[in-house]
């Protein structure tokens, strides 16, 4: 039986009662958007497999659950996150803690970090950079295509809002960690926006963390502008829980002479989608897509890219790798669109699995559109099981096969963690998927909450 | 029972995918010997070289191999490794994002944890690195990248011996060490192998051609042909091979094969 007509009425209700409700205080700038929108969002519906982004990938196990509250944070929530502190060492960052996806100071004002980057809620973005905001906002994010964008501008209250003005250098990267908490079963939709005005630099890392055991959905859109020579990095470490849903969509806009890359790393999560969208808007600009996955139990991981050259002179890579093991399924679709006048371009994907049991499943789908004719395109996919070779090769020095295999996924894995600009992270994040590849890493390993 | 024999191998014989490779073969090296195994393309070489490592590839149909008088064909392919077994691949494997030192610390500390022995302190480690890598003359950069990712031929060579002079084995199997090497290659690869071996440590090199043999001079020279050592002498029998070829073997080989058939009838 199709779940999706009760769960559209429910978010029905939940908008029809917005005015009094969960929208009662949102600025003009973001509500403009939002009839539309909601209407949008109820000619597609949710996604289901027969929309060919989400062939293979089945939203039931989380949009399906009946969630007992859609999440609009209150101040008092914010107590058990103002007591988190991330553990990692010599990561020299200026650290930022959500909860839920959304900013605890939400109705202070924006805060300026040394070097001169904004930093605060959507909401006090809209009433102190209206203008800003008004030339951005919901400008990237494609409404038109997958019915959860439209659903996200329609409802979301708010979101992290971060502005680096013409020229401004962050000096240290910036890490939001995004706390997942709650006492009841939650569904979350958080917006967010970020402007690297002409020349300015921004490093990003956004940890997701879950540290109460209750279901969770979050659909977060998060539109990024990226100006004339700028340069953007973000990079998302999800460490989730089995029961947990994170559907995410960044639109990463570029103009000339600039480069952004992206680094989703999944190391846990029940259902996880992570669509980047990249647009090469204007001459000689270069954007980087990366993901690493390591799934297993019934976990479902997805990663959805779209590299759109509309600008010729450009230069594209993807890189997705993923593990997967026991009953987990995963999922890459990789378009690369290149319009006509996109001359020069050159464009490249690759994706690999690894498949470590009968059970788990890999579906990869790279497309392809090209319109212009002096291009280099190239893609290729790849899945399989460990190499033979290698094993032995190893073994034969005295390695146990178990070690050996460990090394291996590692190895495999360590591909995408290298591209990784920040060093300390970097050796982090080796870590963390060493300790997840040996089964030492529970959700709660890196949290200093400790609930459980 | 005490035996002379580092390792002995008694009438082996080995399928792959149903065809018999090895036809009963006979081996025995004491420790300190360096033994030569020379032979046409498709004799058995390789195989062997598979069987006695543990590789999967071939099935071992009958015969024994005693490796200090321990039954090799019962051990895993690492606790072979272990027991001091080391073989040189002839095609060296590249593993992408496996480094070097991480590879070299892990196969290291197991072989040391098998022995009862604590792990190397990090310092200790490192100054083995760097003392094994002036004996083969590998070159720094390379050790810091993973593992033969983007070596050439050549480079790829000399970090087996490299591994070699860490893993210090009781027996070394050169698989066709010297093939695509150039003659300054080849000259590092051989002194390396005999800067650092024991005198106990034995070695069967597995070629070929004659020319390694120059540098690391046997004191036995075989001959495999069709799955079995048809003729064994000193240094001067690879001399030999190398003047005549394999033709007249491989003729005296048949001759007899043929006559051993016959008497069969």
């Amino acid at each position: 039986m199709d779940y999706r007509p009760e769960v559209t009425g429910r978010l029905t209700e939940l908008w029809e009662g917005r005015e009094t409700g969960i929208l009662k205080d949102s600025p003009e700038i973001y509500n403009r958007y939002r009839t539309e929108a909601f209407s949008e969002f109820l000619r597609l519906g949710i996604p289901d497999r027969k929309n060919e982004a989400y062939k293979y990938t089945n939203l039931e196990k989380s949009f399906g659950h009946r969630y007992e509250q859609y999440f609009s944070p209150k101040p008092g929530d914010f107590r058990e996150a103002e007591r988190f502190h991330c553990e990692v060492e010599d990561l020299d960052v200026w650290n930022m803690v959500l909860l839920n996806g959304f900013f605890p100071r939400g109705d202070e004002g924006l805060a300026m970090l040394p070097g001169g980057i904004w930093v605060g809620s959507m909401k006090a973005a809209a009433r102190q950079f209206p203008s800003l905001v008004e030339k951005h906002y919901n400008k990237y994010a494609q409404n038109e295509n997958d019915g959860l964008v439209p659903l996200n501008t329609a409802l979301a209250t708010d979101g992290l809002f971060l502005y680096a003005p013409k020229n401004t250098v962050n000096t240290k990267p910036i890490q939001i960690v995004n706390l997942l908490h709650s006492t009841q079963d939650i569904f979350a939709q958080d917006r967010n926006l970020v402007v690297v005005e002409d020349g300015a630099q921004m490093s990003l890392l956004v940890c997701d963390h879950a540290i109460s055991p209750q279901h969770y959905l979050t659909n977060t859109v998060t539109e990024v502008y990226v100006g004339r020579n700028a340069r953007f990095e973000i990079i998302r470490v999800q460490n989730q829980h089995n029961d947990s849903g994170k559907i995410t969509h960044t639109f990463i806009h570029q103009e000339r002479d600039s480069f952004a890359s992206s680094n989703n790393i999944t190391l846990h999560g029940g259902l996880v989608r992570n669509a980047t969208w990249h647009r090469l808007n204007g001459e000689n600009a270069e954007t980087h897509s990366y993901g690493l996955f390591l799934a297993d139990k019934h976990q479902h991981i997805a990663n959805f890219v779209k590299v759109d050259h509309a600008a010729p002179n450009c230069n594209s890579t993807q890189l997705f790798k993923g593990v997967l093991d026991e009953n987990a399924s995963g999922a890459f679709n990789g378009r690369i669109m290149v319009h006509k006048d996109a001359q020069k371009t050159n464009a490249f994907q690759s994706s690999n699995s690894i498949i470590m049991s009968d059970t788990a499943r890999m579906d990869t789908k790279p497309q392809l559109e090209i319109y212009a004719d002096d291009v280099k395109c190239s893609h290729g996919a790849t899945v399989g099981q460990l190499d033979e070779n290698a094993l032995f090769y190893l073994r034969s020095r005295g390695i146990d096969a178990r070690e050996a295999k460990l090394m291996l996924m590692f190895g495999f894995a360590h591909d995408v963690i290298k591209n990784i600009p920040i060093e300390a992270l970097r050796e982090r994040i080796d870590n963390l998927v060493l300790q997840r590849l040996r089964g030492e890493l529970s959700r709660c390993a890196s949290c200093a909450i400790q609930c459980n | 029972m005490q035996t002379e024999f580092l390792i002995q191998i008694k009438d082996l014989k080995a399928s792959i995918d149903n065809k018999e490779i090895l036809k009963g073969l006979n081996l025995e090296v004491k420790p300190g010997e360096i033994h030569a195994i020379m032979g046409p393309n498709g004799s058995g070489k390789s195989t062997l070289a598979n069987v006695l490592t543990g590789r999967e590839i071939a099935t071992v149909t009958a015969g024994t191999v005693t490796f200090e008088g321990k039954n090799l064909l019962e051990m895993s392919p690492e606790e072979r490794a272990r027991e001091g077994i080391f073989l040189s691949f002839q095609y060296p494997i590249e593993i992408p994002g496996v480094s070097m030192v991480n590879f070299m610390k892990t196969a290291i500390n197991e072989q040391r944890k098998h022995r009862g022995l604590e792990p190397l302190s990090a310092s200790e480690f490192l100054r083995q690195m760097r003392e094994k890598k002036e004996l083969v003359e590998i070159d720094s950069a390379l050790t810091n990248r993973s593992v033969n990712e983007g070596f050439s031929g050549g480079e790829k060579k000399k970090n087996e011996i490299f591994q070699m002079a860490m893993l210090e084995p009781r027996l070394a199997l050169l698989d066709e060490t010297d093939s695509g090497l150039d003659i300054d290659a080849l000259r590092i690869v051989a002194n390396g192998v005999n800067k650092i071996r024991r005198p106990d440590t034995s070695v069967i090199v597995i070629t070929h051609y004659q020319r390694l043999l120059d540098y690391i001079v046997p004191d036995y020279v075989h001959v495999l042909y069709d799955g079995r050592i048809v003729r064994s002498g000193g240094p001067e029998l690879a001399l030999t091979l190398e003047e005549r070829g394999y033709d007249w073997i491989k003729k005296e080989a048949d001759v007899s094969e043929e006559t051993w058939t016959t008497d069969q009838k």
